[in-house]
């Protein structure tokens, strides 16, 4: 892999005017912040209670519904601005966990090697020999489908690809005389994961950030298509694609409007982690 | 599963008598992986289980709902095997699954169906899952060396931009996304193909080719895309080498150029991607199939996880985790037979 290659020597600092200099970034930086701002703050504006039925179900749009009644005839405006907010939290967390465990698994095994290195990775390459979406599907046939339950089992799908970046930066930055002196005056192991091995490999972690946010987001809006997660009377994006898709030729707006929220929250993340790792090869190439 | 493993070895010991220095190293490499697959997948089989058998009275409550007496729900679990240590439990279900016998639909048992059997339910979706599969496989490898060769060859210019951008951004999003956008071009605007890809139960999708047409589509718009990227990176690459500057200056024709020594370059750039991109279909058609309610494995299993079917989950989840691993080591053995850089890496 290029993880040597790209191992940062520098602060990922100016990572915000490095995204911003390419038209893709900028592009995804609007998109990134509007579809956040719809989801976390949507319900604050949201014209009326997301569960309350207002006429004929699949109404198509009219004066003061501008998107239209959903299959059970309410706002779909309203369901739209509130329901991005379950997505994002749940992927956010899932994103969240995936970078500590997973940064914690590939730190053990790139700095001890050895034993403790091939029985993490070996598990690691477990996870990754089925589905994603299989494993979340069995977690939550076991567990139930608590947010809890998806957050968890998306991080534990997602957390094999951090581990494992994690891991070869790790062993790359662990030979390095400045760790070496490190052991020498003997510091102890977490205090030279953190004061030298971390800062070294951050920029590394970070670049994959994007990507394992939106693959958060699919995961969790997938499972929620498919019924088996968050239940309804609750807005979420890809539960109301999936209910609205009886009413696709009365009012096909209650579809297409989740999933836009849904691609412009997407494109968004892609692009401007897309933007970041350009930045951070060009920089490196440069260096 | 057995068959296909052994005739793995028998090509791969043929092809290394002909080529005659590597013949240890690659079929080593052959053995290894092959034992290797078999090892994570005894490991997948045992966590499936262990997954599924946490909840195990589940399924006969659900089934037998409040109408369930003690009585009758400890006779149906003795009836399943439900009452036996779990390790028997796992034996006996590995056991019936090397013999093809995926056990019981505890659902299908208490509505009453003539055949409970689950290999029975399980053969029709199977069937139409691999047909979808197949199709959707034998076009993505083309269209992907097409579109990656034609970005490549006209680098940053329109035809580029036309092929990359949209490639890129759709192929980002989720299934159901691409899916539902397709369904409102295709049926709610135009009116040409069904929103819906029913198939009748015993008949084949190929009697009705237009249902195959919005789940094929959404499935290559999804994995299109990185195998592209990668190929245009190769082409790109290759068209700027020495190798091909020194061609050009031997005379030898653009188009030769192109399509016998660029293109092999683009091809060993995006071998790996495309494996993976077949590999992703496996998962991928769980949420495609639900989309267009294709009557395939993955609805198979939406809907044994909706009802708690628990054999039901353990033999579908099971076909596709093996699937998953011998996609994973066909993919891996063409790469080391294909793109011969690449073996000092893997082997």
């Amino acid at each position: 892999m290029t993880v040597s290659a790209a191992l940062p020597r520098r602060r990922p600092a100016g990572s915000l005017r490095r995204v911003t200099s390419t038209t893709g970034g900028k592009i995804g930086l609007v998109f990134l912040v509007v579809g956040l701002a719809i989801c976390l703050f949507g319900g604050n504006v949201a014209p009326y209670d997301p569960s309350q039925p207002f006429g004929i179900p699949g109404s198509p749009p009219m004066p003061g519904h501008p998107l239209g009644l959903d299959f059970i005839g309410r706002d779909v405006l309203s369901r739209v601005l509130y329901a991005g907010r379950a997505t994002v939290v749940l992927a956010v967390g899932a994103t969240t966990i995936t970078y500590v465990v997973g940064g914690a698994i590939g730190l053990l095994a790139g700095y001890r090697r050895g034993p403790v290195d091939a029985w993490l990775m070996r598990t690691m390459d477990v996870l990754l020999s089925v589905p994603a979406l299989l494993v979340i599907l069995l977690f939550v046939t076991a567990f139930g489908n608590a947010g809890w339950v998806l957050v968890l089992s998306a991080a534990l799908v997602l957390m094999p690809g951090v581990a494992r970046i994690v891991r070869s930066a790790t062993a790359e930055i662990a030979t390095r005389g400045y760790v070496e002196a490190a052991v020498a005056r003997g510091d102890r192991t977490l205090t030279i994961l953190r004061r030298e091995v971390l800062p070294n490999i951050a920029g590394v972690v970070i670049a994959d950030l994007g990507l394992r946010f939106s693959w958060s987001i699919i995961l969790i809006a997938s499972v929620n298509f498919l019924g088996l997660g968050i239940q309804p009377p609750l807005p979420e994006l890809g539960l109301m694609v999936s209910e609205n898709r009886v009413i696709i030729g009365g009012n096909p707006d209650a579809i297409l409007a989740p999933s836009i929220v849904l691609a412009v929250l997407i494109i968004g993340v892609n692009l401007v982690g897309d933007a970041f790792v350009r930045q951070l090869d060009r920089s490196e190439g440069g260096a | 599963m057995q068959v296909m493993l052994t005739a793995e070895v028998e090509s791969s010991s043929a092809r290394g008598g002909r080529t005659r220095r590597r013949v240890h190293p690659v079929a080593w490499f052959v053995l290894k992986r092959l034992a290797l697959g078999a090892a994570t997948l005894f490991v997948v089989s045992v966590l499936i289980f262990a997954l599924t058998a946490i909840v195990p009275g589940d399924a006969v409550t659900v089934v037998l709902g409040k109408s369930g007496t003690p009585e009758t729900i400890a006779a149906l679990q003795a009836k399943l095997g439900l009452d036996q240590p779990l390790w028997a439990q796992y034996l006996a279900w590995l056991s019936g699954l090397v013999h093809g016998d995926l056990g019981v639909s505890v659902v299908a048992m208490i509505n009453q169906q003539a055949d409970p059997s689950i290999a029975t339910a399980l053969a029709d979706p199977l069937a139409n899952s691999l047909i979808l599969g197949f199709i959707t496989a034998v076009l993505l490898i083309p269209l992907t060396l097409a579109l990656g060769a034609i970005a490549g060859l006209f680098a940053d210019r329109f035809l580029d931009h036309s092929i990359s951008v949209p490639t890129l951004v759709l192929g980002g999003l989720p299934e159901f996304v691409t899916g539902a956008l397709f369904i409102y071009i295709f049926f709610t605007q135009l009116h040409v193909l069904p929103p819906v890809s029913l198939v009748p139960p015993g008949a084949s999708p190929l009697q009705t080719p237009q249902v195959l047409v919005l789940p094929v589509l959404t499935l290559l718009v999804v994995a299109v895309g990185s195998g592209a990227r990668q190929t245009r990176l190769g082409m790109l690459e290759a068209m700027r080498s020495d190798f091909v500057l020194s061609a050009t200056l031997n005379g030898i024709s653009h188009r030769r150029i192109i399509t016998w020594y660029a293109m092999r370059n683009a091809v060993a750039n995006a071998v790996q991607t495309i494996a993976q991109n077949l590999q992703y279909l496996v998962g991928g058609i769980i949420v495609v199939e639900s989309v267009f309610a294709y009557p395939g494995i993955g609805v198979y299993l939406v809907n044994a996880v909706q009802s708690r079917d628990t054999n039901a989950i353990l033999a579908a989840s099971m076909i596709l985790a093996v699937l998953y691993t011998v996609i994973n080591i066909v993919a891996d053995l063409l790469v080391v037979f294909l793109v011969p850089r690449l073996r000092s890496e893997l082997v």
